[in-house]
């Protein structure tokens, strides 16, 4: 498998970098950067810590790596999580302060450690604590639960000063979502199974609207919503379709739509296989709002939602004279 | 009457799912089964996830259907969990 980073590699340009991702060779994994400048999102690394943990450590190699990507990537511990001597010591703190380095987790004790420890580092006021805590959460359960990675789910966040953002990845290996989807609903195609993903009431556990005991089908929903109301980036990528919602106008009203067809967004199909899940999400701190306001509007939306199902499984009775 | 302290149980971020199940099928189902009032307890707890909250009480509005709500009191609720609980009991009783 082989990876470029090139100098910059964030949600909304990311397609060249999934593009370029090379899925065949799975007994090695090749990482090239650019060669002076290095500025990526987490997904981007926890993309790349994800598959380096499927690979034997020696068959792991980093290309190119000068001073500046290698403290970069150093930071953010991606060659401490594999295994790889890169030979790169940092000695300055980060001006910019707040950042969780790559982190693998494997169950719900991990996670909620996790979530624990990754709140008081953010800094965080409670409007933004409470939605990105609410994210973290949602994604890592979605990983540990779904997936069948034995690697579980690898995470990474990062604040960026000048644009007042908090960026997230995650990543797992694991079955994928067309794969856990059409366990219950048909899904031909990856973009279906992603799209129906983000369908509020909608999961891979059962068919039956409102979903089992333990699952909803809502997880991936609120998700997305909580990236409309910032109009921020969010992006799916499992199988060869990537789901990406578009950044939207600062003062553009919020609508969160069930039907993720229907939000601004882009999706691909035919790009290289990612066998598992990967997730993306920019959550600017300059939103302002509650977070149960956005509840309400959440609510609304699933209850139009499950509302419209009901009426399109609902028959009138056939009479013959 | 039986009371289930989440933030004894599930710290101030009720985010955790295996304890959810826990409570549901240990204490929550028995208590209503056998008719007693269940108070859940969320003083001191700052935000839930919709997977916990729907983990914690979905079976018991399918099984018992929409009247357990007359039978469960949620107390001490921030407006967010109070948003979350009322999220998971609108589309379990629609579906």
């Amino acid at each position: 498998m082989k990876f470029h980073i090139s100098n910059s590699a964030f949600i909304g340009n990311i397609d060249p970098f999934i593009a370029a991702f090379d899925p065949h060779d799975e007994s090695r994994l090749d990482v090239t950067t650019h060669n002076k400048w290095l500025s990526a999102h987490p997904v981007v690394l926890v993309m790349i810590a994800a598959k380096g943990l499927t690979v034997p450590q020696p068959n792991v190699s980093f290309d190119q790596i000068n001073a500046r990507p290698g403290h970069y990537l150093e930071r953010m511990k991606l060659f401490e999580m594999l295994g790889v001597n890169a030979d790169i010591h940092i000695t300055e703190s980060d001006p910019s302060g707040r950042f969780i380095p790559l982190t693998q987790i494997k169950n719900a004790k991990e996670q909620t450690n996790f979530i624990t420890e990754m709140m008081p580092i953010l800094h965080l006021e409670p409007y933004h604590a409470e939605a990105i805590r609410y994210v973290v959460s949602e994604l890592i359960h979605n990983v540990i639960e779904h997936s069948g990675s034995k690697d579980g789910a690898i995470v990474a966040a990062q604040y960026h000063k000048k644009s007042n953002m908090i960026r997230l990845g995650i990543a797992d290996t694991g079955v994928g979502i067309k794969k856990t989807i059409n366990r219950s609903h048909a899904a031909w195609s990856d973009i279906d199974a992603l799209k129906l993903a983000l369908t509020p009431g909608i999961t891979s556990t059962t068919n039956r609207e409102g979903g089992t005991s333990d699952n909803a089908g809502a997880g991936l929903f609120f998700i997305k919503s909580i990236a409309a109301n910032n109009r921020d980036f969010f992006m799916l990528y499992s199988g060869d379709a990537l789901y990406k919602l578009l950044k939207r106008k600062p003062d553009s009203r919020t609508i969160l739509y069930a039907d993720p067809s229907r939000d601004k967004h882009s999706e691909k199909t035919g790009l290289p296989y990612w066998g598992g899940t990967v997730v993306g999400i920019d959550i600017s701190l300059e939103a302002t709002g509650e977070f149960h306001t956005l509840l309400e509007l959440i609510r609304a939306t699933y209850n139009s939602a499950v509302k419209e199902r009901k009426k399109q499984r609902y028959r009138k009775a056939r009479f013959e004279s | 009457m039986k009371t289930i302290y989440i933030l004894k149980e599930a710290g101030i971020f009720a985010e955790n799912k295996d304890i959810a199940r826990d409570l549901r099928l240990r204490v929550l189902l028995p208590a209503l089964q056998q008719g007693e009032e269940v108070t859940v307890d969320f003083e001191g707890v700052e935000g839930a996830t919709q997977s916990f909250i729907h983990a914690l009480i979905s079976e018991a509005i399918r099984e018992f259907g929409s009247t357990v709500l007359d039978h469960i009191i949620f107390k001490g609720c921030n407006s967010t969990i109070e948003r979350i609980i009322s999220i998971v009991t609108d589309y379990m009783q629609e579906s």
